[in-house]
């Protein structure tokens, strides 16, 4: 039971957190916002790790790479394809740059 | 290793996806806050392959490669018009991952005889259902917004029953789990709420997908959090929770753009009310159409446009066209903005993707609020490829299914010039009285297509 307080307690405090946090980001950045926090939520990686190296069981292989996969898709994917975009955002600050170098 | 070093390693990375999702406060810090966030999952990663329960790596390696190849590949191709899909599916990936994990925690405590407390079992039946619902509903949204399956919502008679039934065998079937702990009862319950996943999203269509994309983030980030209690993990429980905040987040904000209730967009069947409103008598003889030399003629006296972008801006890929437009216009002297509305394109920010990946300096994007008061002030309004989003219907008919949603107050600026395909009603479904304004000049044909011949007639003059 006190492992279950603890947890719920972390669980309210992190949605706090999150709320805070997320409120804060401009709408122009919702696009690389849904991308990223997608990413993040790519976390379940770690359970699937593990299940899938303690191999219990043939189906719990199965499941295992297959959890491994989908998040490792989620996580490499995420990440690269909000890198990708908030570069985008960054290059017209780049071309100003370069202008005034000129 | 011991187990504190690992938790200890585990709170560095849950810090560092609060810091990621922090620098996305700005444009400027938002690529660093990403590789943070990167950097947090990649230590998390390390440390979990040294726990100690692991026994060999093959199929880790395997999941690794099969995944990063896919991940990455379809990251660094997607074009930006098809971010919505791809967000959709690495959504429904994330949540899959969690139904998987709760299965196979399940399976760990029964090959190792580990008593299993209400805190689990609940937490797993959650991970299951709420897994497969973002699992199956994202292939759907995915499906939809690819144009796979029909974008139209699909209704029929006696669908909230047919949910509503399997969404109680769903919760039925997790009640047994838990009482009889049999994993097949696990499976009828993924089975039941994949099916329910489907057919919450099914009948949602085109224009609402915004806020279908950011609910489905928000359950995937949920799924993460019940796969956290399963685990007892704090690091799955704190990045779950941020990502569930940041989907009911938008969600809330989508709805409010539309001026909608959640309960209306998941259940109300917009879109297919068939109008009203005849449109004769909308446009009958008001329409004027006119060719890109006389809006040319019109931009060069303007001193101020503004550009209002749409789905069909994404649709035709005139986002560079658009920009070349700017360019032109600002070297005559015409300050040029950009009107984003909330809901433009197909989910939260599109538009400004779409937009900054043609170039476009971020600070010229501005958002409903901040550049509605300016189109009193504006000579010349162009709107390419939206509609419902600049229908003064919202504003003026409380009879409208739009009635009450913000809209960008385009018909206002001294002149509107609508560069569309032809009349055909928005996602509302209903005709746009601002086509017929006096001061608004259609300009019909295909927004990329038209886009350059207008820098072609201003270039000319």
């Amino acid at each position: 039971m006190d492992s279950f307080i603890a947890a719920l307690t972390i669980f309210v405090l992190a949605i706090f957190v999150g709320f805070e946090v997320i409120t804060k980001v401009p709408p122009i950045l919702h696009t690389p916002l849904m991308s990223g926090s997608n990413a993040i939520s790519g976390i379940t990686i770690i359970g699937s790790i593990i299940a899938a190296g303690a191999k219990y069981t043939t189906l719990a292989a199965i499941l295992g790479v297959t959890a491994v996969t989908f998040a490792t898709i989620n996580v490499v994917g995420g990440f690269l394809v909000t890198h990708r975009m908030l570069q985008m955002f960054q290059k017209p600050k780049t071309d100003q740059k370069e202008k005034k170098k000129s | 290793m011991p187990q504190a070093f690992v938790n200890i390693a585990y709170l560095i990375s849950s810090t560092l996806f609060i810091f990621a999702l922090k620098g996305l406060s700005h444009p400027r810090t938002a690529v660093r806050g990403n590789l943070l966030g990167a950097l947090g999952m990649l230590i998390a990663i390390v440390v979990t392959l040294m726990d100690k329960s692991i026994v060999s790596y093959e199929l880790i390696i395997l999941g690794f490669i099969l995944g990063s190849a896919i991940g990455a590949i379809s990251a660094l191709k997607v074009p930006m018009t098809s971010m919505p899909q791809m967000v959709a599916i690495f959504n429904g990936f994330g949540g899959g991952a969690s139904t998987l994990v709760a299965a196979l925690a399940f399976i760990e405590a029964i090959e190792l005889n580990k008593a299993m407390g209400t805190q689990e079992t609940v937490a797993t039946v959650a991970s299951g259902l709420i897994g497969a619902v973002t699992f199956w509903g994202s292939m759907v949204a995915f499906a939809k917004l690819e144009g796979l399956i029909e974008e139209r919502p699909i209704r029929y008679k006696g669908e909230q029953i047919v949910k509503i039934i399997f969404a109680l065998a769903s919760i039925i079937f997790g009640i047994i789990f838990g009482m009889e702990k049999n994993m097949n009862y696990y499976w009828y319950l993924v089975a039941t709420s994949s099916i329910l996943g489907v057919l919450l999203t099914i009948p949602i269509g085109g224009a609402d997908m915004p806020v279908v994309i950011s609910l489905l983030n928000s359950y995937s980030g949920l799924a993460a959090c019940a796969t956290g209690f399963v685990l007892n993990n704090n690091v799955l429980i704190i990045s779950g929770s941020l990502v569930g905040a940041s989907g009911i987040i938008l969600t809330n904000l989508m709805c409010k753009a539309m001026n909608r209730s959640l309960t209306n967009v998941l259940f109300g069947g917009f879109g297919e009310i068939v109008a009203e409103t005849d449109e004769d008598k909308v446009y009958g003889g008001k329409i004027k159409s006119a060719s890109p030399e006389e809006i040319a003629m019109l931009l060069e006296n303007a001193r101020r446009v503004v550009i209002v972008p749409g789905y069909g801006m994404a649709v035709s890929q005139a986002q560079f066209a658009v920009r070349d437009l700017m360019k032109v216009l600002e070297s005559k002297g015409i300050e040029v903005e950009f009107a984003i509305h909330p809901v433009a394109g197909r989910m939260p920010g599109h538009m400004n993707v779409l937009l900054a990946e043609a170039n476009i300096p971020y600070e010229k994007l501005k958002e409903m609020d901040e550049i509605n008061p300016t189109f009193e002030q504006t000579d010349v309004s162009i709107v390419i490829g939206a509609n419902d989003v600049v229908n003064p219907l919202a504003r003026t008919d409380s009879n409208s299914p739009i009635a009450g949603m913000p809209i960008l107050d385009v018909d206002k600026s001294k002149t509107v010039v609508v560069i569309k395909r032809s009349l055909a009603p928005g996602f509302a479904g209903i005709p746009n009285p601002l086509f017929a304004a006096d001061n608004t000049l259609m300009l019909f044909g295909d927004a990329k297509k038209m886009v350059q011949e207008l820098i072609n007639a201003l270039k000319e003059s």
